[in-house]
This record gives C-alpha cells, sequence and structure tokens, in this order.
C-alpha cells in the first residue's frame, strides 16, 4: 500500500512537474528551443484582443514550425506578421505557422510577428501574467506564461529612462 | 432720371447683389469641397453627439483613424496619445483628438467610448455609417481595408499616422507610427504655438 502511494505520489508529482527546464533569466529550454523574454501587453478598454510576442531560438540541426497556439485567455490565438507599408499597417495571418530555420533565432516582436489573441475573455491587466500554450511541429506543446507590460511596452523588460 | 430708369437701375444693383452672393456662396464653400481634408460627412460621436467636418474648427486637433479589434497600431498610438496629452499638460489645453472607426460595424459608440476615454476626457470617438466614414477616409486620404481571418473574424488594414489640424482645420503635418515621442511632442507644440 505505501508502495502504491509512494508510487502515485511520484507519479503525481511526474504530472504536475513543467515539461521543460527554465534559467534562472527565465529562458525555456524546450527540446531543441530556447524560448526567451515573453511578454504581452495591457489591453485598452473594450479591446477585446492582444498580442503576444517572445524570442525562439531553435538551438537544433533541423528547422522546426510554431503551429499553432492557444490560451484560456481567449476564444482563439492565432500566429501573424505584420508590417508597415509606407504608413499603413498590414496585418496577415501566417495559416501554415512561423517557420524556425535550424541555428537562428525569431523574434516575436512589436511591428512584426505576434500571437494574436482574439476574443478575449478578460482585460490584459499590468503585472499580471496570461497563460499560453504554443505548439510546434517537432518539439510538440510547451506552456508558458506571459507577464503583462504597459499598453505601448516594446519589450519584456522596460528601460529605465 | 425717370422712375423707370431708376426702377431699372434698382433692378440691375438687385441683380449685382445676388450675383455677389452666389459668388461668395460658392467661392467660400469651395475650400470645404476640395483640398486635402475638405469634405462633408455625417458621424456621431461615443455619446451619439452629431460630428461633421465643422468639428475640427476652433482648436488644434490630432486625428487618427484606427478600430478597437487593432491588435497593436491603434492601442499602441492611443498610449502614446495618452502621453503626450499627459507631457504638454496645461500647454496642450487646447489641443483636441479624434479617433474615427474605420470599422464601424464593430465599433460602435459605446464600444468607442471606454476606449478612448482611456486616453483623454479631450479625445473624441468618432464612428457613423459605412458610407459616412468613407467619406471622411476618402477626405483625408485614409486607406483602410478588411482582411478576413477565418469565420466570422476580420482584421483591417489601414493608415497609421496622426493627422495634425490647426484651429481652422487646416492640415499641417503628420505624426509617423511610432515617431519618437521628442519628435511628435516638438511638432504638437509647434501646432499650438501657431493656433
Ligand atoms: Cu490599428
Amino acid at each position: 500500500m505505501i508502495r502504491f502511494l509512494r508510487a502515485a505520489f511520484a507519479a503525481s508529482f511526474l504530472l504536475v512537474a513543467p515539461a521543460f527546464a527554465q534559467d534562472h533569466d527565465g529562458t525555456i529550454h524546450h527540446a531543441d528551443l530556447n524560448l526567451s523574454a515573453p511578454f504581452t501587453r495591457a489591453t485598452l478598454p473594450n479591446a477585446p484582443v492582444g498580442g503576444g510576442f517572445l524570442s525562439i531560438q531553435n538551438a537544433g540541426a533541423d528547422a522546426d514550425r510554431l503551429v499553432s497556439a492557444s490560451s484560456p485567455a481567449a476564444a482563439m490565438v492565432q500566429i501573424h506578421e505584420m508590417a508597415m507599408e509606407g504608413d499603413v499597417m498590414k496585418m496577415r495571418q501566417l495559416a501554415d505557422g512561423l517557420e524556425l530555420p535550424p541555428g537562428e533565432t525569431v523574434t516575436l516582436a512589436p511591428g512584426g510577428f505576434h500571437l494574436m489573441f482574439m476574443g478575449l475573455t478578460q482585460a490584459f491587466v499590468e503585472g499580471e501574467t496570461v497563460p499560453v500554450t504554443l505548439v510546434f511541429e517537432k518539439a510538440g506543446p510547451v506552456e508558458l506564461d506571459l507577464p503583462v507590460m504597459s499598453a505601448a511596452a516594446d519589450a519584456a523588460h522596460t528601460m529605465s529612462h | 432720371m425717370t422712375i423707370k430708369s431708376i426702377r431699372l437701375w434698382l433692378w440691375g444693383a438687385v441683380a449685382a447683389l445676388a450675383l455677389t452672393a452666389i459668388v461668395a456662396a460658392v467661392l467660400l464653400r469651395q475650400p470645404e469641397q476640395t483640398g486635402f481634408g475638405r469634405g462633408s460627412y455625417n458621424l456621431i460621436d461615443q455619446n451619439g453627439q452629431p460630428v461633421d467636418q465643422t468639428v475640427f474648427v476652433g482648436h488644434p486637433t490630432a486625428l487618427f483613424f484606427g478600430f478597437t479589434h487593432c491588435p497593436e497600431v491603434c492601442p499602441t498610438t492611443m498610449a502614446e496619445m495618452a502621453s503626450w496629452f499627459e507631457q504638454l499638460g496645461d500647454e496642450g489645453q487646447d489641443l483636441r483628438a479624434y479617433f474615427v472607426s474605420i470599422d464601424p460595424q464593430r465599433d460602435t459608440p459605446e464600444v468607442l467610448g471606454d476606449y478612448v476615454s482611456w486616453v483623454s476626457d479631450r479625445i473624441t470617438g468618432v464612428t457613423g455609417t459605412p458610407e459616412e466614414i468613407a467619406k471622411i477616409a476618402k477626405a483625408w486620404g485614409v486607406y483602410y481595408a478588411r482582411v478576413d481571418l477565418g469565420g466570422d473574424d476580420y482584421t483591417m488594414d489601414h493608415t497609421a499616422s496622426v493627422f495634425l489640424l490647426d484651429a481652422s482645420g487646416e492640415f499641417q503635418g503628420t505624426i509617423a507610427y511610432r515617431e519618437d515621442q521628442a519628435t511628435a511632442l516638438g511638432k504638437l507644440r509647434n501646432l499650438l504655438a501657431k493656433s
């Protein structure tokens, strides 16, 4: 019985233990991928959408691909690319996901690639975090928290002025 | 001079006055119809009050076109606008801002109200019928287009610049998306000094 309990305890621990290792600086190591500096921005009142940002380094020898994302904070999360063409903002959904070439770092940042949270179930409040699950073609799924920065934040850690 | 010739002369004077009035009316109306930023449209603000081309007269204006479902450009610009108002303080007392929705189907006055009030009490959210929104967008050369995202979802591509208007409603320049704050404040101070 004790052995059974111990096994159950061990098993439950395995279930709740994160499937990734995390550095002191917060970088998440997930298979060959290193995920760092995740953040999102505080949303304005009634804004039903939000953007998610992070850096993804592919330290492996093979290409991988961010194929989808989901979050309990949104009805849907899509992978988008934004670009300025002259003074016009253009946005496209990357239906095939985001290519992660071997040895390269792809950055999801304001003004470029981003996760688009659509149909928010709650406002994103500065200082809180928003959970998101990213699904990679080879590395599989990984769950992480995006700290909510100010509404116009450019990076995970705002520089002091 | 006979009565007849006086009557004739009077009629001539009436005709000349009428002609002058018509010409003046046409000339005065002309600037409202043509030229950058000129047009006529009937829109509403977040409180359901009517908004037309005359609202830009009487104070310097920062004018932006966007939509509340915008993931980045609009919230960023709204946050920057909030900090412009904050930085300018009393100096910017006369400045008014307008957020015109290029997604009027989803941006009802109620939706716009809270969204813009986050920025300042001196910003007005503007919406209306798609036809009237098209008129104001055309007047300012604003591009916008619907981009489908699957299902019923869509986003909008749109011009991201902030237009600056002086107190007579004349176009004075733009602040580009993500323009450096010091430059943006310089442009606003310039506008306020001129107005
Ligand atoms: Cu926008």
